[in-house]
């Protein structure tokens, strides 16, 4: 398919990207967080485009962030400083886990893009206050963002960045149903490939693309079937890992990932008043665990997902020293041995991928289930 | 006796008995909570602690116990405990001890009493969150959550009206939980205190910029316990006034706790709990004297914004801009602000891997310290309560080395 063409070099060179919105006349911001309201960064007139590690040795980061900081966040300074961004014409940053909150501080003083602000969003979700709160904060982000493109956004412009946004996120969730019913429609790393872009690449492009892909998977006929597996975890960046899990005999049926269905789930309503309907999606969509909406949301979800997606697994992949999940792993593990739900976790490090270990690993999961 | 131990017992800080007894007696307090019809919450260090002082609740920190498992040393095993729940050993060791000590009820103490409510404030980081979370599902009880988003360089007017409503849906949550009206007037008096509380543990900090220093960052460490735990009470207003007496009183006399002070640093991060005496006698060795800490006055240091007049308003603000919950230049600002206030020589900052929203920016302050106040500075690499983050011959070789740096550039 020549579609996947443009999505695999798009995710190999985002500045490439960013350039070419340049010409458009669309300046990128750039974000680590599935929680950056990139609607409203559209509507500004912006490129959003969500950053990734491009798993460089750490030199530079070094002397900002030990060693026990999750490699996604050392990883993006690292880029930052040794000029990888440098295409970045300003950044942003919701708050969420500490190591975030912390990497803004170091960004806000170190680097030198145009735009920076924090969206300080509530780290509990269910009040009324709380609800609130996030509003006055997009209502606020709004302003800065009005600031640096010099203009108002107007109710129209957010109104069709949303319908935009809605048909991509649609059209990814339309795209993992198919796969979940016939797995082997799209290699892992393909998806991989589309699931990333999407946050990367020119969203008019994107509006074309997703549904042509969408209509010719729609047409492949039953094809290879393996264990039916669920990931779950912060972000799996590494499409190694998706070849892994296809050689030990798995396929990929849905994910609880912010590089995945957490990031796309949750249509934000187009006929409301598109503030209101902006806020309500962020504060319900479901959570990341930095955040908190009930002391049970995400083991439910999970259990749910597994069920839905009529999953013979779930792999949890946990990114070394992240807090949130690595939190949130027991619990959620223990709703699914409820369950009888099979599950296994995996801790990576985007620096040093053990794929020997991992597919051995992997393999005995796929006997045991 | 002889006179080498007659100055050593005049060194010695004779208020410390006294704080032993106080903790003794709210521990049994707090144990025997259910024989005296009192509730119990468990709430985070940087919390609202006066609406629960108010409302006659016992309040009892998981954190203050982390501190106590790591002082006697029964940190390693309960961490390795959580860890068999599938706990990562990257995750904050108090949060460890604390997760596995609930189930096996370990620890020096025997565990803490159960809590009748959870309450936490996120000032300090977003481990509590979690944490909290994991014990309202164990304990099955109500939870709290004190949002107080960070600021990283301001106190926007969003967050001030934010925080300000949940001091009201704070205390309809605590009027729910025990099924008893707020006392607004009590709750006046309570703030009072705690304000009053906090002075004085303020000025008790300050007597060490006295040369020579009447105590160490290792003394403040304890003494600290009351104002964590007992803030808003005039037991902690009393002792404080005591303390603050003793220091003055060694000040006059010119009782120093190191005996030849040459040195004066600076402390960062918490302490490494299971490691003070070893610590504490190795700086002194080196006539170096730990006289404050960006930990210890993380207590007083948003006193600025509280009105003891208008209490209920002011913590709003108050709790927000606390230290661990500011941007890093606004930390290292505080940073230096301390090295000149105090007259120090150089600065000790511990790298502490539980602690993510302490430790990192660390490297930064340690760059901006060591160019603006011309310092030097040392970075130890430890953890709070777990001792398998600690290698003591690395961190005796780099001490060493940093006081002979210093020592040249005296
Ligand atoms: S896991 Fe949380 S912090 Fe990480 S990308 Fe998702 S929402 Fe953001
Ligand atoms: S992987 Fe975890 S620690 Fe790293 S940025 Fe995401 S939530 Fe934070
Ligand atoms: S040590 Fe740090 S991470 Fe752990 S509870 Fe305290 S502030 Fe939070």
């Amino acid at each position: 398919m020549q579609e996947l063409k443009i999505f695999h070099e798009a995710i190999q060179n985002p500045g490439s990207v960013a350039l070419k919105m340049k010409e458009k006349k669309r300046k990128t911001i750039g974000y680590l967080c599935s929680y950056a309201p990139e609607e409203l960064i559209y509507a500004a007139g912006f490129h959003p485009m969500r950053l990734f590690s491009s798993k460089a040795e750490i030199n530079l980061a070094e002397s900002h962030l030990q060693a026990y900081c999750c490699s996604l966040v050392r990883g993006i300074l690292e880029d930052s400083l040794s000029g990888k961004l440098d295409y970045l014409d300003g950044t942003v940053f919701p708050h969420t886990c500490d190591s975030i909150q912390r990497l803004s501080d170091i960004w806000r003083i170190k680097t030198k893009y145009e735009f920076f602000a924090d969206v300080i969003m509530p780290a509990k979700l269910n009040t009324q206050s709380a609800k609130n709160y996030m509003r006055d904060v997009l209502i606020k982000f709004t302003t800065d963002l009005e600031k640096a493109c010099g203009e108002k956004i107007t109710r129209s412009a957010l109104k069709k960045s949303i319908a935009k946004f809605n048909l991509i996120k649609t059209n990814l969730k339309k795209l993992y149903e198919l796969r979940s019913q016939n797995p082997g429609i799209l290699k892992g790393a393909d998806i991989h490939a589309i699931v990333k872009g999407s946050m990367i690449m020119d969203r008019d492009q994107l509006v074309e693309l997703l549904p042509a892909i969408v209509s010719k998977v729609s047409d492949v006929s039953a094809l290879d079937q393996g264990k039916r597996l669920v990931l779950s975890g912060s972000i799996c960046d590494s499409p190694d890992i998706y070849d892994i899990i296809e050689q030990a005999g798995g396929v990929v049926v849905g994910d609880d990932l912010c590089t995945g269905q957490r990031w796309f789930d949750g249509k934000i309503p187009e006929n409301e008043e598109p503030m209101e309907a902006l806020t309500t999606r962020y504060f319900e969509r479901i959570v990341c665990p930095a955040k908190h909406s009930s002391t049970i949301a995400r083991g439910e979800n999970i259990v749910k997902l597994a069920k839905q997606t009529e999953a013979d697994g779930v792999i949890f992949i946990i990114l070394k020293f992240c807090d949130p999940h690595g939190f949130d792993y027991p619990y959620m593990k223990e709703f699914l041995d409820k369950e009888g739900i099979k599950n296994i976790l995996i801790e990576i490090d985007d620096h040093s991928l053990n794929s020997g270990q991992l597919s051995t690993r992997l393999e005995t999961f796929m006997h045991m289930i | 006796m002889n006179d080498k131990l007659v100055e050593k017992e005049k060194q010695k800080i004779t208020s410390a008995k006294k704080m032993r007894d106080i903790m003794t007696t709210y521990y049994i307090d707090a144990m025997s909570a259910k024989e005296n019809n009192k509730l119990v919450a468990w709430i985070t260090s940087g919390g609202p602690v006066e609406p629960l002082i108010a409302m006659d609740i016992i309040p009892v920190y998981p954190e203050n116990h982390g501190a106590m498992i790591g002082s006697s040393k029964m940190g390693e095993d309960l961490c390795m405990k959580a860890e068999d729940m599938g706990y990562s050993n990257d995750l904050c060791s108090y949060a460890r001890t604390d997760i596995s000590c609930a189930i096996v009820k370990g620890g020096p103490i025997g565990g803490l009493p159960e809590p009748d409510m959870l309450i936490c404030c996120n000032n300090i980081c977003g481990t509590v969150l979690k944490w909290y979370e994991i014990q309202a599902r164990f304990f099955n009880v109500p939870l709290f959550i004190f949002d107080t988003p960070v600021c990283h360089t301001e106190f926007s007017p969003e967050i001030a009206k934010y925080v300000r409503t949940q001091i009201d849906e704070y205390i309809a949550f605590l009027e729910k939980v025990t099924k008893k009206s707020f006392d607004h007037d009590k709750m006046a008096e309570v703030g009072k205190i705690s304000y009053q509380g906090q002075l004085l543990w303020q000025k008790v900090l300050n007597t060490t910029a006295n040369r020579p220093s009447p105590m160490t960052a290792f003394d403040a460490f304890f003494f600290l316990a009351l104002i964590v735990t007992l803030r808003g009470t005039m037991i902690a207003v009393d002792f404080y006034k005591e303390l603050l007496l003793e220091m003055k009183e060694r000040i006059k006399n010119g009782i120093s706790i190191v005996p030849n002070e040459k040195y004066r640093l600076l402390w960062d991060n918490l302490p490494i709990w299971y490691q003070l005496k070893w610590l504490s006698s190795k700086f002194s060795d080196h006539d170096a004297c730990l006289v404050a800490d960006t930990y210890t006055s993380a207590w007083c240091s948003s006193l600025k914004y509280i009105d003891e007049n208008d209490f209920l308003n002011s913590i709003a603000e108050g709790y927000t801009r606390i230290y661990l919950n500011i941007g890093v230049d606004q930390m290292a600002d505080q940073v230096i602000e301390m090295i000149k206030f105090y007259n120090i020589d150089g600065f000790v900052m511990h790298s502490n891997r539980s602690c993510k929203p302490y430790s990192f920016g660390q490297l930064d302050i340690k760059r901006i310290v060591e160019s603006k106040a011309n310092i030097p500075v040392l970075m130890i690499e430890a953890d709070m309560t777990d001792p398998r983050a600690f290698s003591q011959s690395q961190v005796e070789t780099r001490i060493d080395a940093f006081m002979e740096i210093i020592n040249q550039g005296k």
